[in-house]
C-alpha cells in the first residue's frame, strides 16, 4: 500500500519551548495508526502540526506525494485531511445541523453532502434524533459522535483523531472505537491518538510511542502490546 | 398633551434614535464577537459614512437611497482596509497594543477627515420631504419613518445572511472558535475582512441617517454615538447580535424619556450610568450568559 503521510524529522516550538524534537512517521493508505504517549509528550502538537494549526520550524510533511509543511489550516482540509480535535471543541452554540453543515464547509456538492449527511445519521443515530438540539446540550458521548460526524462531511481520506475516548465511560469507548474500527473498514486512512494505550493498540495496525517530543519505540501494534517496555510504561504492567 | 401621549411621543423619538444606537453597536458587537477587539474607531467610521453620502447627495446630486448604498460599499472597503492595515499585522499581539492602536485609528480618522473636509460642521440637505404624520396628538415625522424602515429592512438581512448563508455560518463558527472554524475549512482572514465590512457599512447608514435627522455633521461627530453605541453594545451582552439591537433601542428610550420627563442635559449622564449599572450588576449584559471569558 501507497504511503499517505510521510512525516520527516519535523521540529515544532511554542516560543523557546521545544515541543517536537525530530520526529518522524508514516501512515499508509487504509491504515490505521496510533500515536500513544502521556500527557505532555507532544501528542496534540503533532497532529495539530500536520493540520497546518502549527507551523513547523523545520522539516517536511508530505501527503499523497504534496508538501503540505507551513500550509494554512483552511487549506489543508481541502487536501483531504481532517481533524477531531482533543475536548472535541463542537460549535455549542449552534445545533446539531449545523455543526455537520459546517464540516462541510469545503464542498458544494449539495448532493453528495445529502448523502454524507444521511451516512452520519446512520452511523449515529441518536444525532439525528437531536439534530434541531443545541450541540452544547449534548452529553459527552453525543459531542463526541457529533465531532466525528462533522470530520467525516469533509469527505477526508485521512482522519486525525485526538483522543476520542477522553472522558468517556467504558462502554461508549467500546462503542467509539468500534465506529473508529467501521470508518476506517469503509476507506477513509486513520491516525489516532491515545492515551488509552490499549484499546487504540487493539484496533491499531501499527504504533508510535512518543516522549517528550520524541518517537522512542515504534512497529506492529501487537507486538507493541506485547512488549515488556510498553506494558510497564503504558497498560499498566 | 397628556402625560401617557408625551410617553408614547418620546417612546417615538427613543426608537428612532435607538435605531441608530443599534446599527451602530451591531458593528461593535460583530467585530468584538470574531477579534475580541472594541473597536473604538468604530464611531469614526460612521462618521465617515456620514460624510460619503453627504457628498453622494450634495456632489453627485444622488437621491437618499443610491447615496445610502454607495456610502455601505465604501465605508464597507474603508473599515475592511482599516483591520487590514492596522489590526492584522497586531493578531497575536498582547491585546493592550490592538486597543491603543485602534484609539490611533480613530484619532486618524477623525483628524484626516478634519484636513480634507475643513472641521466645520456642514449642513446635511434635506433629502426627503418634511411630512410629519399626525396620529392624534402624536407626530411622527419623514425621517423617522425613513430610519424605522431602512432599519428594520436591514436587520432581515443581517438576520438572513448570519443564520442562513454559509459566509453567515463561518461567522458564527469563528466567533465561537476560531481555530476549530479553520479546521472546517474556514478562512479566518476572509471572515474577519467580511464582518469589519459589513459592520462598517451599518455604521456607515447609521451615519448617513443621523445627517438627514440632525441635519447637519461634523468630523468628530463619531464620538458621542460611538461611546453611546459601545454603551449599547455592553448593554445588550457584547458578541450578541439581537443584544446589540435591544440594547441600542433602549439605550434610545431610555435618553428620549430622560431628556422628555427630566432635562435633556442629563441625556449623555443617563447612558454613562447605565454602562456603570451593567458593569456592576450584570457585566455579561441583558443577553449574556453568566459565564467567566473563556481563555
Ligand atoms: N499553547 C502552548 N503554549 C506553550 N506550550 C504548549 C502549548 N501547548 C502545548 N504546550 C506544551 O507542549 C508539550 C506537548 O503538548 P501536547 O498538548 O502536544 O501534549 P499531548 O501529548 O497532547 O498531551 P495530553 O495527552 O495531555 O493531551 C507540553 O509540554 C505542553 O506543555
Ligand atoms: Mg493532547
Amino acid at each position: 500500500m501507497g504511503t499517505m503521510l510521510k512525516i520527516d524529522n519535523i521540529n515544532v516550538y511554542y516560543g523557546a519551548i521545544h515541543a517536537i524534537k525530530g520526529i518522524s512517521l508514516e501512515v499508509h493508505e487504509g491504515e490505521i495508526v496510533t500515536l500513544i504517549g502521556a500527557n505532555g509528550a507532544g501528542k496534540s502538537t503533532t497532529l495539530r502540526t500536520i493540520s497546518g494549526l502549527l507551523k513547523p520550524k523545520s522539516g517536511k510533511i508530505t501527503f499523497l506525494g504534496k508538501d503540505i509543511a507551513g500550509k494554512p489550516a483552511h487549506e489543508i482540509v481541502r487536501e483531504g485531511i481532517s481533524q477531531v480535535p482533543e475536548g472535541r471543541r463542537i460549535f455549542a452554540e449552534m445545533s446539531v445541523l449545523e455543526n455537520l453543515e459546517l464540516g462541510a464547509f469545503i464542498r458544494n456538492d449539495a448532493d453528495g453532502i445529502k448523502e454524507d449527511m444521511e451516512m452520519v445519521f446512520r452511523r449515529f443515530p441518536r444525532l439525528e434524533e437531536r439534530k434541531d438540539q443545541q450541540a452544547g446540550t449534548l452529553s459527552g458521548g453525543e459531542q463526541q459522535m457529533l465531532a466525528m460526524g462533522r470530520a467525516l462531511m469533509s469527505r477526508p481520506k485521512l482522519l486525525l483523531l485526538d483522543e476520542p475516548s477522553m472522558g468517556l465511560a467504558p462502554l461508549l469507548i467500546r462503542e467509539i472505537f468500534s465506529i473508529i474500527e467501521d470508518i476506517n473498514k469503509t476507506g477513509t486512512t486513520i491516525l489516532l491518538v491515545e492515551q488509552n494505550a490499549n484499546m487504540a493498540l487493539s484496533i491499531a495496525d501499527r504504533a508510535y510511542v512518543l516522549e517528550t517530543g520524541r518517537i522512542t519505540l515504534s512497529g506492529d501494534a501487537g507486538k507493541l502490546a506485547a512488549s515488556e517496555d510498553v506494558r510497564k510504561a503504558y497498560l499498566g504492567g | 398633551m397628556e402625560f401617557s401621549q408625551q410617553l408614547l411621543q418620546q417612546l417615538i423619538n427613543g426608537i428612532s434614535l435607538g435605531s441608530i444606537y443599534a446599527l451602530i453597536a451591531l458593528g461593535y458587537t460583530m467585530i468584538y464577537g470574531i477579534i475580541k477587539l472594541i473597536n473604538f474607531a468604530h464611531g469614526d467610521i460612521y462618521m465617515v459614512g456620514a460624510y460619503i453620502g453627504f457628498f453622494a447627495i450634495t456632489q453627485a446630486n444622488l437621491s437618499i437611497l443610491p447615496a445610502l448604498l454607495i456610502s455601505m460599499v465604501v465605508t464597507g472597503l474603508l473599515g475592511m482596509l482599516v483591520e487590514k492595515l492596522a489590526y492584522k499585522p497586531l493578531r497575536h499581539a498582547p491585546r493592550i497594543s490592538i486597543l491603543i492602536t485602534a484609539i490611533g485609528v480613530s484619532f486618524f480618522l477623525e483628524y484626516a477627515t478634519m484636513y480634507f473636509v475643513s472641521p466645520t460642521p456642514r449642513t446635511f440637505p434635506e433629502v426627503i420631504d418634511n411630512v410629519a404624520f399626525h396620529v392624534g396628538d402624536l407626530v411622527i415625522n419623514g425621517q423617522q419613518l425613513l430610519i424605522l424602515g431602512i432599519t428594520v429592512v436591514l436587520m432581515i438581512i443581517l438576520t438572513y445572511i448570519v443564520q442562513k448563508t454559509k459566509l453567515g455560518k463561518a461567522m458564527r463558527a469563528a466567533s465561537f472558535d476560531t481555530e476549530t472554524a479553520q479546521l472546517m475549512g474556514v478562512n479566518a482572514d476572509q471572515v474577519i475582512s467580511f464582518t469589519f465590512i459589513i459592520g462598517s457599512a451599518l455604521a456607515a447608514v447609521a451615519g448617513v441617517l443621523v445627517g438627514v435627522y440632525y441635519n447637519s455633521i461634523d468630523p468628530l461627530m463619531g464620538i458621542m454615538p460611538g461611546l453611546k453605541a459601545f454603551v449599547a453594545a455592553v448593554l445588550g451582552g457584547i458578541g450578541i447580535l439581537p443584544g446589540a439591537v435591544v440594547g441600542g433601542l433602549v439605550l434610545g428610550v431610555i435618553e428620549a424619556l430622560v431628556s422628555g420627563f427630566i432635562s435633556s442635559t442629563f441625556r449623555d449622564a443617563a447612558a454613562f450610568a447605565i454602562l456603570i449599572l451593567v458593569l456592576l450588576f450584570k457585566p455579561s449584559g441583558l443577553f449574556g450568559k453568566n459565564t467567566n471569558e473563556k481563555v
